[in-house]
């Protein structure tokens, strides 16, 4: 909530003629979440400080967008902390210096000062590192000091706020227009929504140092708040051609083993369900319709339903899969519901094969046997494909028995694990299955992924 | 003259155009009993005279009638229904719903149609249809009976429809709504008449053997569930002191399938005499003709069920689904005497029975026999009761409204069963093992959950949807979820300048309302927890279903694990199980279960995300903030206005620091076991029994036994019931609250001293809360004590958040009444997945 800018060149007070802001003075910009104090608490010839205290009102700060019925949309840092609403404070009480204008000393204005900036607080996600990568490649000498959480509770960390000075001999408006873009890039929120607009605010002001800034990928996305199409075109403006390939997916993958290996799981669990002629397959748990899309091709499938416990997922798979424009004769073999696989579901019966994939570690133990009961003795498809992690490979990736490979992983099974658990399947439902390993075997401890195809 | 109709027909108006149908159904039926095909007709077609639209009309007029019948309503159909074929899609239709099908027929001269189809203006048939109508009608009106209608009234010219003066409907046989008992029923006595007469006793009834009498003591009725009959040694007894009973009035009978036999023997009827009737004919030759034609009249009078204390009760012999009940009908019969079968037959060469039950979803409880089991079990609200006693198993009695089994064993093995009594691996509880997988139609959509509290509940779809993937990811196993607590409305908003809440917000709100005594309660800083405590883990599997070896659980008020992992949780329990036990809570409770609502500290053992990542960030940023934007104001403070700026920012930098102290307050750190606290406040339920009728006070004292002492993790909550009528009382309890609120507590509760209690405008709030004034910071945020923030956060509405409290509360409620009365799961499920459900409406959440 707080911005000094500090410089001792001679004389000082030039500071008052770049910013526009009498030194003398104390004034006071309004924007549109509160208002900001401008004033100098010291202005002399040899040293002059500016500073910028924002008064955000708390009670009215509540986001017009996102949840509104989370506490923390009511009690949270923002009145406090350097975030984009700073920016705006910014460019609205120093607009002339940001827009490089100088009424009474127009001389000044491309002149480089030293200078020294004060940020407090200012949070940053991802730490220090960060806010090395972003100023340290503009040239800034960087100093900061962490806050931690709560001085009586030691053992719960730091936060993620710092008091940050930055100290560089600069223009003051080039200084203003780095700011302005990297204090909501390193707090990673904005407060308004980001659209279009956002694209050329980004352009403008980081023009002359962007483009070849060495984290200009990381600072356009977060700055236009990881809405990846506008970053893809905002890249492309910059860049002109070669558009790197990462930014053109999304990858939310958190899994600590190679993308790929999905890929490569999605493939074999197509080919095992269409390894027979059947004509209909649900798959159970299908996500983001990875494995639909694969499914769908293959004209000899009448039927394909899949079945989500998350109606966001499903709706983001209706998009993948363009259910809303397929011929009404493709349509028709296709259907999305919304159901949980520890409840009885009716919709499901009847299918000839079904898909778990990575399903079954997300549930508790003890509702694992609601899922069997639902899946082999309720739905009975004629074939069950189930696949799960191989806990044992874990190890070519962590020293940490306990780790799961997911947040999410109720549990993960060795290779006998999931062997026992199939001979109870079988013992209890009547299906016979043979294990098969996907992915690449490694000595010992097996492949990535374990898959079981079951039938009766 | 009067027409008797059964109240529950399909009536069927048969008469040529002219007749007067229309006429005679509105003049004896209710307007919305009669469904017209011209009606229907206009519906499909704009208009009652379009003969296109007949099949549309036809289409639409079955079932609107399908509807009704399967609603249980009495249903006219207005239209000719001179041709056969139109009158058998009819009659199929009422068989369908077990509805007697019947007739009025108009059978009028020509000349009287002819003359007022010529009157008509709406519409003008030829006069050869009309005449067609009227051969038709006549040449088959001998065969309705054959058709299948079961009564049929031909009304002869315009005189005798004129002479018509009532239409009587005569209730159904089956129905005795009236007859609440409470009842002693009966299983498959098969001629084991000592038995009978062992069980009568135990049941406290005085019991003449040799006169085959009973003097039925304590406003009881018998009812026996059929097979009387038939394997055992004494049929003739057994039948004389049953007739004896039922014809003094204090016994009602339903028919077996043995029973049935019987009478066909009696009735001279070609019948084998086998399955043990070979053994009843041979005892009955020893009778006397008067009594086997009495016996003979009884059995032929027997109605095939009963539907008892205002339809929350059925008894049939076989059992009964849900669309037969209170309905009459051969195939009703058939199924209350024999049951379905699958069409395969078991090992032993028996039919396989369909298990009915397994799919009953019946507001009745249904009790039967036919089947002999080995123990009674309850299984979705029904039970079997015939525990083979001819076979050497016991004679049951189910006692209603109490649901207590009482039996008594065989003093013989008369038959050997051809299929075992308990055949090995089959001990299994049928409810348990159907309640592992609930069914999600149960759940999802739009759902009405019927409750004591509040009538109906409505939950709306899309709150449904969002319930699935929370309680399918992140909740505890259903079979735990017996209850959730409801959301707690804060009290109104305090008119006094420096509150938003205080206690007269609370005190008026249950004064206003008629209530007289309220309870204040502490309200401890933890998070709220249900605790599940059994005596030992043979009851978690008994009771509620749970395999896993544990002595209970411990949820959060969204269903979800208290503890992160199980070690604790059940380390935890047991200490809290050894603190009952040690005050004899078992036996003075006379339980071997208990569901404790209560608040589990400190607030951080579950808290812990939340505080991190919001109250010590917020802290932490707005003291550091405040604290450099203080050092650059001093620094300048020489200027007048820096120096007032200063003043403002030093006391909002004050705010700051109590923001953080506010939360400190209720966090320690938790190394051991021992550094946990519960406090108990409400006793929802033990083994048969909740506590809903019992007042907060009686709850806070009982609770308070097993609280406080050297190592208890169960402390007390401190408490004191106020007179709202006494004014000094009053300001005692607000100072009281002071002086919680001032030591840093985060407020109290406020209830009606009875547990539930209902005012003018229906129920009132369980529970009320006033929170502190610092407390409040980590709600409102750090500086909402500002004048100018305090003004606009008094604009706050509370009417979602009392509407959500109400029902949140009905539907927690239900659940543990539910559970506690043994329901099937799927209802105590219903309602906790709707009280879930109901927590992702839109309401402020500091609130």
């Amino acid at each position: 909530m707080l911005l000094t800018i500090t410089t001792r060149h001679t004389p000082a007070t030039d500071l008052g003629y770049l910013l526009h802001k009498h030194p003398a003075k104390v004034q006071e910009v309004e924007f549109g979440k509160g208002k900001a104090h401008i004033f100098y608490p010291v202005a002399n010839e040899q040293e002059c400080t500016c500073a910028l205290v924002l008064d955000i009102d708390p009670v009215g700060l509540v986001r017009t967008s996102g949840n509104q019925f989370a506490l923390e949309q009511y009690v949270n840092d923002r009145p406090y902390v350097a975030s984009s609403l700073m920016s705006t404070a910014i460019v609205k009480a120093f607009s002339s210096a940001i827009n490089g204008k100088c009424k009474d000393k127009p001389e000044l204005v491309d002149v480089p000062l030293p200078l020294e900036v004060k940020l407090s607080v200012l949070p940053v996600s991802g730490g220090e590192t960060v806010l090395h990568r972003m100023f340290d490649p503009l040239g800034y000498m960087v100093t900061a000091t962490q806050h931690p959480l709560d001085t009586q509770f030691p053992e719960w960390g730091n936060s993620r706020y710092f008091t940050v000075t930055l100290t560089q001999t600069i223009t003051l408006k080039t200084l203003l227009s780095h700011l302005f873009i990297l204090i909501p890039v390193l707090d990673n929120d904005k407060h308004y929504w980001v659209n279009r607009e956002e694209i050329e605010k980004l352009l403008a002001k980081g023009k002359g140092w962007l483009e070849s800034h060495p984290e200009r990928e990381l600072i356009t996305r977060r700055y236009l708040r990881h809405q990846s199409s506008l970053a893809n075109d905002a890249m492309a403006v910059m860049m002109k051609d070669d558009m790197p390939e990462e930014l053109l997916s999304q990858d939310t993958v958190t899994e600590k083993v190679k993308p790929r290996l999905h890929e490569i799981r999605l493939q074999q669990v197509c080919d095992e369900l269409l390894s027979t002629p059947v004509k209909s397959v649900v798959d159970l748990g299908c996500g983001e319709g990875k494995l639909l899309k694969l499914l769908m091709p293959h004209q000899q499938l009448t039927h394909i339903t899949g079945m989500d416990v998350a109606s966001q997922r499903l709706e983001i798979a209706n998009r993948r899969l363009k259910i809303d424009r397929l011929p009404d004769n493709q349509r028709k073999r296709i259907r999305l519901i919304q159901g949980s696989l520890t409840y009885r579901d009716r919709r499901i019966e009847g299918f000839e094969a079904a898909a778990l994939v990575e399903v079954i570690e997300h549930l508790d133990p003890d509702r694992l046997k609601a899922l069997e009961k639902c899946v082999f003795g309720y739905a009975m498809p004629g074939k069950v494909v189930v696949t799960t992690p191989n806990k044992e490979w874990n190890v070519t990736f962590t020293e940490d028995t306990a780790q799961m490979r997911h947040s999410d992983h109720r549990f993960e099974w060795t290779r006998a694990e999931f062997q026992e658990w199939c001979d109870k399947i079988r013992a209890a439902y009547g299906y016979v299955y043979v294990i098969k390993s996907l992915g690449e075997e490694v000595a010992e401890v097996g492949a990535p992924t374990q898959m079981a195809v079951f039938t009766r | 003259m009067k027409i008797q109709m059964p109240e529950l027909s399909l009536v069927v108006m048969v008469g040529a155009s002219g007749s007067g149908k229309s006429t005679f159904a509105r003049q004896w039926f209710n307007k919305a009993e009669v469904i017209s095909s011209d009606t229907c007709r206009e519906i499909v077609s704009n208009d009652e005279n379009h003969l296109d639209a007949s099949d549309d009309a036809f289409d639409l007029l079955h079932y609107i009638v399908g509807k009704r019948l399967k609603r249980g309503l009495l249903t006219v159909v207005d239209a000719t229904n001179v041709r056969s074929e139109d009158r058998k899609k009819l009659v199929a239709l009422a068989r369908e719903y077990h509805v007697l099908p019947a007739a009025i027929v108009l059978n009028m001269p020509e000349k009287v149609c002819l003359e007022r189809n010529q009157e008509r203006t709406d519409r003008n048939l030829a006069p050869h249809v009309v005449i067609s109508h009227i051969n038709l009608l006549r040449r088959n009106i001998s065969k309705l009976r054959e058709e299948g209608f079961r009564k049929i009234f031909e009304l002869r010219g315009p005189e005798q429809v004129a002479a018509v003066t009532a239409i009587e409907r005569e209730p159904l046989w089956n129905k005795r709504h009236g007859e609440e008992g409470p009842f002693d029923i009966i299983g498959d006595v098969h001629g084991c008449y000592e038995e009978l007469c062992n069980l009568l006793t135990l049941l406290g009834h005085t019991v003449d053997a040799a006169g085959y009498k009973v003097q039925v003591n304590n406003g009881r009725k018998l009812v026996f569930l059929g097979d009387l009959a038939d394997r055992g040694p004494a049929t003739p007894a057994v039948y004389k002191l049953v007739m004896n009973a039922v014809n003094d009035g204090v016994a009602l009978c339903v028919p077996g399938n043995h029973d049935n036999k019987l009478l066909k023997f009696l009735q001279g009827k070609n019948v084998q005499l086998v399955h043990g009737l070979e053994k009843s004919v041979a005892q009955l030759e020893g009778e006397d003709a008067a009594f086997r034609e009495s016996l003979k009249l009884f059995l032929d009078g027997l109605i095939s069920h009963y539907v008892l204390d205002n339809g929350k009760l059925v008894v049939a012999h076989a059992g009964l689904k849900e669309e037969m009940q209170g309905r009459a009908s051969g195939a009703v019969r058939e199924f209350c005497m024999y049951g379905e079968t699958t069409g395969e037959t078991d090992e032993f060469g028996m039919p396989v029975r369909y298990n009915w039950a397994a799919n009953y979803r019946g507001k009745a409880m249904v009790v039967y026999g036919h089947t002999p089991v080995y123990e009674p079990q309850w299984f979705n609200n029904t039970i079997d009761i015939d525990t083979g006693c001819v076979f050497g198993g016991k004679l049951t009695a189910l006692r209603y409204p109490e649901r207590e089994l009482h039996s008594v064993p065989a003093l013989a093995t008369y038959v050997e069963p051809t299929r075992p009594l308990r055949i090995p691996g089959e001990g299994n509880n049928l409810q348990h093992e159907q309640d592992d997988v609930l069914d999600i139609e149960d759940l999802m959509g739009k759902q009405l959950i019927s409750t004591r509290l509040l009538n109906l509940v409505t939950i709306r779809e899309e709150y449904t949807a969002a319930a699935l993937e929370s309680m399918s990811r992140f909740s505890i196993h259903p079979k735990w979820l017996i209850y959730l607590p409801p959301t707690m409305s804060p009290s109104e908003t305090s008119t006094l300048p420096d509150y938003l809440e205080h206690p007269a917000g609370a005190f008026s709100y249950y004064s206003k309302n008629g209530i007289r005594q309220v309870i204040c309660e502490e309200k401890h800083m933890g998070s709220r927890a249900v605790v599940i405590v059994c005596k030992d883990s043979e009851v978690v599997k008994r009771r509620f279903g749970i395999e896993e070896d544990s002595i209970g659980t411990c949820y959060t008020r969204t269903g979800r694990a208290f503890f992160n992992d199980k070690e604790t949780e059940q380390a935890f329990l047991a200490m809290v199980h050894a603190a009952l036990t040690e005050r004899n809570f078992w036996e003075e409770m006379e339980t071997d279960w208990v569901c404790l609502d209560s608040e589990l500290m400190p607030w951080n053992a579950k808290a812990q995300a939340l505080l991190q990542h919001q109250y010590a960030a917020t802290g932490a940023a707005a003291v550091n903030a405040m604290t450099e934007t203080i050092a650059a104001l001093t620094a300048g403070a020489d200027n007048p206005a820096i120096a007032s700026l200063l003043k403002n920012y030093e006391a909002r930098a004050e705010m700051c620091h109590q923001f953080t102290d506010a939360y400190r307050q209720y966090c320690w750190e938790v190394k051991s076991l021992s550094d946990y606290k519960l406090a108990p406040f409400h006793l929802l339920a033990t083994e048969g029994k909740t506590y809903f009728d019992k007042d907060h006070a009686w709850h806070m004292e009982q609770l308070g036994r097993y609280c406080g002492g050297e190592g208890n993790p169960l402390v007390p909550t401190s408490w004191r019931v106020v007179d709202l009528e006494d004014a000094a009382g009053v300001e005692d309890a607000i100072s009281w609250w002071e002086a919680l609120t001032a030591k840093g507590g985060e407020g109290m509760v406020v209830k009606s001293l009875s547990f539930i209690e209902r005012g003018e405008r229906g129920l009132l709030q369980p529970a009320i809360k006033i929170r502190g004034r610092e407390y409040l910071r980590i709600i409102y945020g750090p500086e909402y004590t500002l004048e100018e923030h305090l003004t606009r956060l008094k604009q706050r509405g509370l009417g979602a958040k009392r509407a959500l409290a109400l029902k949140e509360f009905a539907l927690g409620v239900q659940a543990i009444e539910h559970f506690v009365a043994k329901e099937p799961l799927r209802k105590v499920h219903q309602c906790v997945f709707g009280l879930l459900a109901l927590e992702s409406e839109p309401v402020d959440p500091r609130l």
